[in-house]
């Protein structure tokens, strides 16, 4: 699968950004984690702007999601 | 539940003996079809448009009562304008354009489905599906074409290479009679199926729905498309209201999957339900109740030999989007012009193959849609629930995320760019209209009388010439267009003038003027253009300018002509 997805590295400052999402989903239950999950996931699929890289990404983590499972 | 049904007075058809039963001694018609519902009954006057003798028969004998089909979709009325039978469906049917959608208790955004200018219908209308049975009913009565068997039950069915045998049950017996080519079109549970053995695959969706017809005595209800998604009065589901003719309203109401369906069709516990719905001000009648599971289905093949499956005998759908009724009504377009040719010996039957074809691949984006809106409206997991939950919330501040609010896409003509009756453009185009398209409407002249474009074309093949004055047209091109329309085949054409123009007539090749400028428009036509239209008004083929051999190859291709 080569597309247009990014996958090499380019996240510019790991921790804090994976502390403000850790930050978010803080106290939430899991219907609303799943909740804010989701805008987020609308957020940054309309500012991507590209239905095929989003579709990529999908099939990425379908495969991963198995290939774990197995 | 038919105890109630207030503003509709039904007529009970008679049944008379047929022929076969009074003499014993069976005879083979050209065409029967199995059921008269929207779908048999288009599919009977189609017939006799085309001057096809049909005996309809049917179990009942009364048009269907209750909260059927209520949504009529443009393409659906430009079928029943070809055949004569719109107008009484147009005044009696009701329109509108504002969409509402509701989360929880405030509104999240509302649509506003102007209409497009320029079309001779509106791109849908809502009727019960018993007037609409009724219109289709009655011109058949008095055409001599056409024997309507009310009563009469299909009880056997034995296929053969080049006929079909049917055993009938009436109210006096059994008889039999022999049909050369069959029409199912006999519903979601279709004996024929059944008697043949087939298949019909699918899925029964998990949610149940309760279907409530309301009439409103207030007069100032607005004529809108309401949709809620978990709204105060249905906490974890969705609601529908829709305005059908005589100020009656129908009502989905989602319900639970683990509910008693018969305590919840009970009146006591429905009204208070649609009070909380509808307000304190509203001062309302119950007229039907119903419960409804839906389903995803659709057979395999939908032609078996001398036997063609339409509508929901071949597929169903869930009813988000106004896709059941309309579809089989566009299988039944696309169906009989076929037939007719093939049985007059002009085509080769292989032409059937193309109703096979072309109407799975049409089901197909059916079910599509419908499964898709299905999941939206009715989601499956936490998951799937907070997904769409995001959509609807994001939707009130956020305009990216309204498209994704999937509250039942409305029913369009299937387009069908990979047909194999199309011939590819070999010219460059720029409008929205291509070959395997239904061809598109727009205002024209002829003389002083205004009119539209697609009640000139049908039924035959036609052909589009666009031109800037029709005085200018080249003797032999006129004389090719002349000959096409003797043709044992006939491809008649019409000239559209893009131009204003005086007063000119060809035999055999009426002059139109595009006063709007819409067909220059919607065809991207520029003079010289030639369009080819197949008898159900669908684009073949079309080229920058006039060809005849090419436009008859095109043809011999869309007809599979001999």
């Amino acid at each position: 699968m080569n597309g247009k997805l990014h996958t090499e590295p380019r996240i510019q400052n790991p921790d804090p950004l994976y502390k403000a999402l850790s930050d978010l989903h803080d106290g939430l239950s899991a219907e609303e984690s799943l909740l804010v999950d989701s805008k987020l996931i609308f957020f940054l699929i309309n500012h991507i702007g590209d239905d095929a890289v989003v579709m990529e990404a999908i099939e990425r983590v379908r495969r991963s999601t198995r290939s774990a499972e197995a | 539940m038919p105890f109630m049904q207030r503003t509709y007075d039904y007529e009970e058809f008679e049944y008379a003996p047929s022929p076969e039963e009074l003499s014993g001694q069976s005879t083979r018609y050209p065409v029967v079809v199995v059921g008269a519902g929207p779908v048999g009954l288009t599919a009977a006057n189609d017939l006799v448009y085309h001057g096809i003798p049909v005996v309809v028969i049917d179990e009942d004998n009364k048009v269907s009562l209750g909260s059927r089909a209520i949504c009529f979709a443009k393409r659906t009325l430009e079928v029943f304008d070809r055949l004569g039978c719109v107008e009484p469906m147009e005044e009696k049917g009701v329109t509108w354009n504002v969409g509402r959608v509701f989360y929880r208790d405030k509104e999240a955004y509302q649509f506003n489905l102007l209409p497009e200018e320029g079309h001779g219908h509106p791109a849908f209308i809502n009727l019960q599906q018993y007037y609409l049975e009724e219109y289709l009913i009655e011109p058949l009565r008095d055409n001599p074409l056409a024997e309507l068997r009310w009563l009469n039950r299909l009880v056997d069915l034995e296929t053969h290479d080049d006929f079909v045998r049917l055993t009938v049950a009436t109210p006096r017996g059994m008889y039999q009679m022999e049909a050369e080519w069959l029409i199912a079109a006999d519903g979601t549970r279709s004996t024929v199926r059944k008697l043949m053995g087939l298949d019909y695959k699918g899925k029964q969706f998990e949610g149940k729905f309760l279907i409530t017809d309301v009439v409103m005595k207030n007069e100032d209800f607005p004529t809108e498309r309401w949709f809620w998604f978990d709204p105060p009065f249905n906490p974890g589901y969705s609601a529908l209201l829709h305005k059908q003719a005589d100020n009656v309203w129908r009502i989905d109401m989602q319900l639970g999957r683990d509910v008693d369906v018969e305590e919840e069709k009970d009146p006591n516990r429905v009204l208070p339900r649609i009070r909380a719905m509808l307000g304190e001000d509203a001062d309302f009648d119950l007229e039907w109740i119903s419960i409804y599971r839906f389903h995803s289905r659709r057979m395999e093949r939908f032609v078996h030999g001398r036997v063609f499956f339409v509508g929901d005998a071949a597929h169903i759908v869930s009813p988000f989007g106004a896709r059941g009724a309309n579809s089989g009504i566009q299988d039944v377009d696309n169906l009989i012009w076929k037939l007719k040719l093939v049985m007059e010996g002009k085509a080769s039957p292989q032409l059937l193959e193309t109703y096979n074809e072309e109407r799975i691949y049409a089901a197909n984006e059916n079910l599509f849609h419908t499964e898709t809106s299905t999941e939206f409206i009715s989601p499956n997991t936490p998951g799937q629930k907070a997904l769409r939950n995001a959509v609807l919330e994001l939707s009130r501040e956020y305009e990216f995320a309204r498209p994704l609010i999937n509250s039942g896409r409305l029913s369009t003509a299937t387009i069908m760019p990979d047909s194999p009756l199309n011939t590819p453009d070999e010219d460059e185009w720029n409008c929205r209209l291509i070959p395997g398209a239904p061809a598109e409407d727009a205002p024209v002249v002829r003389g002083d009388e205004r009119s539209y474009f697609l009640k000139q074309v049908g039924g035959v093949f036609n052909g589009v010439l666009f031109v800037d004055s029709p005085q200018a047209i080249p003797t032999d091109t006129l004389a090719d267009l002349q000959a096409l329309a003797q043709k044992d085949v006939p491809i008649e054409t019409k000239i559209v003038a893009l131009e204003p123009t005086e007063a000119t007539e060809y035999e055999g090749l009426p002059v139109f003027y595009d006063a709007d400028g819409y067909m220059k428009q919607r065809y991207d036509a520029t003079p010289g253009a030639y369009y080819l239209l197949r008898p159900d008004q669908h684009v073949c083929a079309r080229w920058r300018s006039f060809d005849r051999a090419k436009v008859e190859a095109a043809q011999k291709k869309a007809g599979y002509l001999l």
